[in-house]
């Protein structure tokens, strides 16, 4: 028997993260490496150990082999507690039928069961997309005050932008009137985080009637949110001030990291007491050598530096060979950039091998100019992909295995 | 392994000449190569060797040591049966204050190495950094029917008078131990015993009894020399790299090494990976005005100044102008701008005020002890 728990996660990470093109070819989005040693699942993953939450469903679906792996047993965020743990959850055949997810509802109602071994007062819906970090007892606090059905994350966007976003119209005490999926007019500028808080009898009634509406296309925004606000129930907004990026394209990503070069990152991790957890590596600390040349740049253990590194992130075990030139750019684990190679704002994936001599990214670059980084397109090469000595991969390009 | 064994780790060596760097810390708590702790290679080598039993003997200052072994879940030793067990020091009926020597110190941990269910005991000290399995050895020792098979490094460069317990070996062209020399002052032998040892359980148990019921408590020189008579004592020699906490020279010396890709490769990144436990540092950051030639350096390090030929530990902040040759600089260390280094160990948790000017040298480097403010 299951200690009953006062609040359960239901990390939603199934998502295909489609405009991430390559990188996400071959895992699913939030498997996707950022700021050297993270990836995009250690956020919430972090703020779930942080915020004393230790039961975590994490739900896949798209290309899971690459997550469920990552995460083994939640040990690497102290998820491993007698009575918790990190559980992935893949969609699974019952009786005569087994079924996909058909969204993030499903997903939820598909896994009621797991979520009633532990007999929560509140789920915790999370997204698997999203860095930030977040006190999520807090959330739940303020969830329990207002006696709350649901409450919904959400953060200040401009209103140029927030026709991009779901977006939260609340009256004076945050409480939720009206959601407005991608608004063309927006009224409000509060979007959503994709991070709710529900009292789990209250969601598992309107889960099971949508799980009825055969027309229904079974998402928390696009259904559940919009039928618990007809019905009348108390929703509302939790106004979050701090860091919150949403990763979803090659060019956000790249921005994301970037942030974290400047001399005052707008995204805090060098903050002790929320340290981001990850699973680490055994790697050897990093070596620079002699002839190598590194400024402004994120660099991991087991990394072997003997080029230039200029206003990168390399992540574990990567190598840049002698005389190599790298700026810009973003290598994943275990890539290495052969002698003489130039790499300019580019995204490497694992394993990539940049032949001696090659250029990759910002074609025809003179080294002796300045280039406008901002200006120019992002270069992405797919995992394992071997890159010909001396040859040219021109700006923009998505090179696949 | 062609045969089951269980490690044992005597972590009671004590070592003047390491100075202030052992003052609250035992050896084997020392850290080395920006990341380790000295024992995280007899762990990790125990462990590479499909070892799943390990014994760590403590008897003083262990509190550092314990602190970074933990559970043993690092090296995979937290388990259901067998891991990681720490036999800190107990007093025995016979000997209620501190131990005389490390037979006596075997004595205490008598019960763990009765309860081990491996036939064999891999028994190590804990001032060595090298990187090996003992497969080997382990297959040496079984087939040239030896009661004790000992790992020794050959050594022409003898250093004399620091103070440090060593242990030379008379080796006959058959590997056969024919005679020990401790400290030898002018000798001819060049087999430096590695004080790693392989021998049955229950010969263990009968020398450790035997010696201790004689009032002898010296392992080289008591149990083995004084048994070389009726024991077939062989050598096994390691051909690697040996790293020796024999002084802050050595332990100066031996992280200096690391920066030799050789060396480097064959300790840090073999396929004998070194385990050792991690703490979710973020990864290192260099700023604009950095300047880091031929380092090692570990993740949570901030730097903008200048590192030259130098290690730095986890968290180090090197700040503007500030500029550190030949050093090594421990974990949680923080140098201000325009301070210089050379030939410096910073222990943890340091503070270096800025343009502060501190200058040792090779042979004796200078040691800032731990949370020191200079």
């Amino acid at each position: 028997m299951y200690r009953k728990k006062k609040a359960v996660a239901m990390l939603l990470a199934g998502g295909q993260g489609s405009r991430l093109g390559v990188l996400t070819a071959r895992r699913a989005k939030p498997a996707v490496t950022y700021g050297g040693k993270y990836r995009i699942i250690d956020f919430p993953l972090s703020n779930c150990a942080h915020s004393g939450i230790d039961t975590v469903g994490v739900l896949t679906q798209y290309r899971p082999l690459e997550l469920n792996t990552y995460i083994g047993t939640g040990q690497a965020w102290d998820l491993d507690t007698n009575t918790g743990g990190a559980y992935v959850l893949p969609p699974f055949a019952r009786g005569d039928s087994g079924e996909w997810y058909t969204g993030t509802a499903n997903a939820i109602w598909q896994n009621a069961a797991f979520i009633d071994q532990f007999d929560p007062e509140y789920v915790l819906v999370l997204s698997g997309d999203h860095i930030y970090k977040m006190n999520y007892k807090w959330m739940i606090a303020a969830h329990e005050e207002k006696e709350a059905a649901a409450t919904i994350a959400v953060i200040a966007v401009p209103i140029s932008e927030a026709s991009r976003f779901g977006i939260m119209n609340t009256d004076e005490d945050l409480r939720i009137t009206e959601f407005e999926e991608k608004p063309e007019k927006p009224k409000n500028n509060l979007a959503s985080m994709g991070v709710y808080v529900f009292t789990w009898q209250a969601l598992k009634s309107y889960l099971k009637k949508d799980a009825e509406d055969k027309a229904s296309s079974n998402d928390f925004g696009k259904n559940i949110i919009p039928a618990m606000l007809d019905a009348g129930e108390r929703l509302f907004a939790y106004e979050y001030g701090g860091y919150w990026k949403d990763v979803g394209t090659i060019e956000s990503l790249w921005e994301a990291n970037m942030e974290l070069l400047s001399s005052n990152p707008p995204f805090n991790l060098y903050d002790d007491p929320w340290r981001i957890f990850s699973r680490n590596l055994y790697d050897p600390p990093q070596y620079i050598d002699a002839g190598a040349k590194v400024t402004n740049s994120i660099v991991c253990e087991g990394c072997r530096v003997y080029g230039t590194v200029e206003n990168s992130i390399l992540s574990s075990g990567v190598v840049i060979g002698e005389d190599a030139y790298v700026k810009d750019s973003i290598l994943m684990t275990d890539t290495a950039v052969g002698k003489g190679a130039r790499v300019l704002k580019s995204i490497l994936d694992e394993e990539v091998v940049v032949g001696e001599d090659a250029v990759v990214g910002a074609d025809g670059l003179d080294l002796t100019q300045a280039y406008d980084p901002g200006g120019s397109k992002i270069t992405v090469v797919g995992k394992g992909v071997v890159i010909k000595k001396g040859s040219s991969t021109p700006a923009g390009e998505e090179v696949k295995a | 392994m062609i045969r089951e064994a269980f490690g044992l780790i005597y972590a009671g060596d004590e070592v003047t000449n390491l100075r202030e760097l052992v003052d609250t810390r035992t050896v084997g708590a020392l850290p080395v190569g920006g990341k380790y702790r000295v024992i995280d290679f007899t762990l990790s080598n125990f462990v590479n060797s499909d070892i799943r039993n390990v014994g760590v003997i403590t008897s003083r200052n262990y509190n550092s040591l314990m602190d970074h072994l933990s559970s043993g879940k690092a090296w995979d030793l937290s388990r259901k049966s067998d891991g990681l067990f720490i036999l800190t020091p107990f007093s025995l009926r016979e000997n209620p204050g501190i131990f005389r020597g490390k037979v006596e110190a075997l004595k205490s941990g008598m019960d763990y190495i009765r309860r081990a269910k491996q036939e064999y005991c891999i028994l190590t000290g804990s001032t060595q950094v090298y990187n090996t399995t003992f497969d080997d050895m382990m297959r040496f020792h079984v087939e040239s029917g030896a009661d004790v098979t000992v790992m020794y490094q050959k050594t022409n460069t003898v250093v004399h008078g620091d103070g440090f317990h060593d242990v030379f070996l008379e080796v006959a062209g058959d590997g056969t131990v024919e005679s020990i020399e401790i400290n030898p002052m002018l000798s001819e032998l060049n087999a430096l015993s590695m004080k790693t040892y392989i021998l049955r359980k229950d010969i263990l148990i009968y020398l450790i009894d035997e010696s201790f019921s004689k009032g002898e408590y010296k392992f080289s020189e008591d149990l083995l020399r004084n048994n070389l008579h009726r024991i077939k004592v062989m050598a096994y020699e390691h051909k690697g790299y040996v790293g020796t906490m024999r002084s802050v020279a050595a332990y100066y010396q031996m992280n200096m090494d690391l920066l030799d890709p050789d060396i480097r490769d064959e300790l840090l990144a073999s396929k004998n990976r070194v385990f050792t436990k991690v703490k979710d540092s973020v990864p290192a950051k260099y700023m604009e005005t950095a300047e880091v030639k031929n380092s090692l350096i570990a993740n949570g390090c901030i730097i903008e100044g200048k590192v030259e030929n130098s290690i730095l530990f986890r968290d180090v902040h090197i700040g503007r102008d500030a500029c550190v040759k030949n050093s090594i600089v421990l974990a949680n260390t923080e140098i201000a701008d325009g301070a210089e280094l050379e030939y410096t160990i910073l222990d943890k948790n340091v503070s270096v005020r800025p343009r502060s000017r501190l200058v040792g040298a090779r042979e004796f480097p200078m040691v800032i002890r731990k949370g020191g403010l200079v």
